[in-house]
């Protein structure tokens, strides 16, 4: 039997709306990981202990354990104690928080590579230190993490397939739904592979021109 | 010149745990007078520098600018407040510049002057404009420091430390990151600051600068000063055995 793509068209819309569901939860998981990973970073570097200290727990767990695992949990182990989320909800929650720990690694590694002499300079010229912190250290930070932060949401996009296992109807359980009815299996998941390619080279070009925007500004 | 002391540092000590960087120097600094710190490194002649702007504050002692005490001992909120006040009077230059990459030369010299004095920007321009007027670099006003040489970066710096219209001017080995042919253009801009009465301690491994441009030189060794004196006494007739040794060292390179 060879292959056979002329079954691919007549499933297109299927895979088109499992397309929008993965660009959707890359989108919000994207800006749960972002913000999460800013409030994160500001609590650990800067937070009293009692933030510091579970944020640090919380953030070893995250990266310590498969985010498959993680989403099982959201979504079927909250039940049992009466959380009964959405399965787009606990797999946009569950990548979220999982990126926001790795994104707030960086942020923290950006803003401590931030030369001491420029807290020098800074400050002698009368600045104080949140002025300083906002006006000469976060904006150099932002420009270095840019990069890294980019790679994270790549990665993101490409670990949402993971929440087809809690029934998301995203492109990857899309593709197994067509794969059922048509015992076609190369043929979709090849199709969904290339998928995933266009978002991402989509998503690269986005942030190639964010870095250069940003290259461009120094 | 005037006749009160116009930076006086009164038995200053540091210490990092048992570790004696300072010990008890008294230094008065009158208005208009150019002072040159030398000595071999570790001495702690930079350590004393930055404790004249809290930013390696001293353990005991007292440091004044005019009739206000720069290190005061007060809470937290109040001597944060207090420092970013009085480090606005002192210009600082270091060994590294400090320049802010991700600003233009424009943005670095009007960025304080701007937040903390609240000029407008068309006044912010006019001070960045005519401060690097004074260290001949208007051309440069619009480049980032990454396009710059050191020595141009170094008067740069030097711009922006005076666009706050400082009282004194504290040099922290302002020419030891340049390559030789550069160091020339910021001792100039240095001179020059030395010809319009700007008050200015300068630590410096530069013995032919400090010879020409000082009023006072202090030779500082493991922590105390050694001996202090005009240009002319310290160089060619020093009465210490250190000092002697120092600048046998130094001046026969």
């Amino acid at each position: 039997m060879g292959l056979d793509f002329s079954v691919v068209p007549s499933y297109f819309s299927v895979l088109l709306m499992g397309a929008g569901w993965t660009i959707a939860i890359t989108a919000c998981a994207g800006i749960i990981s972002f913000f999460g990973g800013i409030i994160f970073a500001i609590i650990a570097l800067y937070g009293h202990w009692t933030l510091r200290l579970p944020v640090r727990a919380f953030a070893w767990l995250f990266m310590g354990t498969p985010l498959l695992l993680q989403l099982f949990l959201i979504y079927f182990g909250l039940i049992q104690v009466g959380i009964d989320l959405p399965a787009f909800v606990a797999g946009v929650i569950g990548l979220g928080l999982h990126f926001a720990v790795y994104n707030s690694e960086l942020i923290q590694a950006s803003i401590l590579a931030v030369d001491k002499g420029q807290y020098e300079g800074a400050r002698t010229l009368g600045l104080s230190r949140g002025q300083t912190l906002r006006r000469i250290v976060i904006p150099q930070a932002v420009r270095a993490v840019i990069p890294p932060m980019g790679n994270n949401m790549i990665a993101l996009l490409k670990d949402s397939a993971l929440v087809s296992v809690i029934g998301v109807m995203e492109l990857t359980l899309a593709a197994q739904q067509a794969i059922s009815r048509t015992y076609r299996p190369f043929e979709f998941y090849l199709a969904v592979a290339f998928c995933y390619y266009i978002i991402n080279l989509a998503l690269e070009a986005g942030l190639r021109h964010l870095e250069r925007r940003i290259a461009a500004s120094r | 010149m005037t006749e009160y002391a116009f930076v006086t540092i009164k038995n200053a000590a540091k210490s990092y745990g048992a570790l004696e960087v300072l010990k008890d120097i008294n230094l008065t600094v009158q208005r208009g007078q150019i002072v040159a710190i030398i000595g071999p490194s570790g001495s702690g002649k930079s350590t004393l520098l930055r404790a004249i702007n809290e930013l390696d504050p001293l353990t005991s002692g007292e440091v004044w600018l005019e009739d206000v005490q720069i290190n005061r001992k007060l809470p937290f909120r109040q001597y944060e407040a207090h420092v970013n006040q009085v480090r606005q009077d002192i210009g600082m230059v270091f060994q590294h510049f400090n320049l802010f990459p991700h600003l233009t030369v424009r943005g670095n010299i009007t960025l304080a002057p701007r937040m903390l004095k609240g000029l407008t920007e068309a006044e912010a321009d006019t001070l960045a404009e005519e401060q690097l007027a004074k260290v001949g670099l208007s051309e440069k006003i619009d480049e980032y420091p990454s396009r710059l040489s050191g020595g141009q970066k170094q008067r740069v710096a030097i711009a922006r430390a005076l666009a706050m219209k400082p009282k004194v001017m504290l040099f922290d080995e302002a020419t030891s990151a340049l390559d030789p042919e550069l160091v020339e253009e910021v001792n100039l801009v240095m001179k020059q600051l030395a010809e319009e009465h700007m008050t200015m301690i300068i630590v410096t491994h530069e013995m032919d600068f400090a010879a020409s441009v000082c009023d006072r030189v202090l030779f500082m060794d493991q922590g105390v000063v050694v001996e202090e004196g005009p240009p002319s006494v310290i160089f060619q007739n020093p009465k210490h055995e250190r000092t002697q040794n120092f600048l046998r060292k130094h001046l026969n390179r």
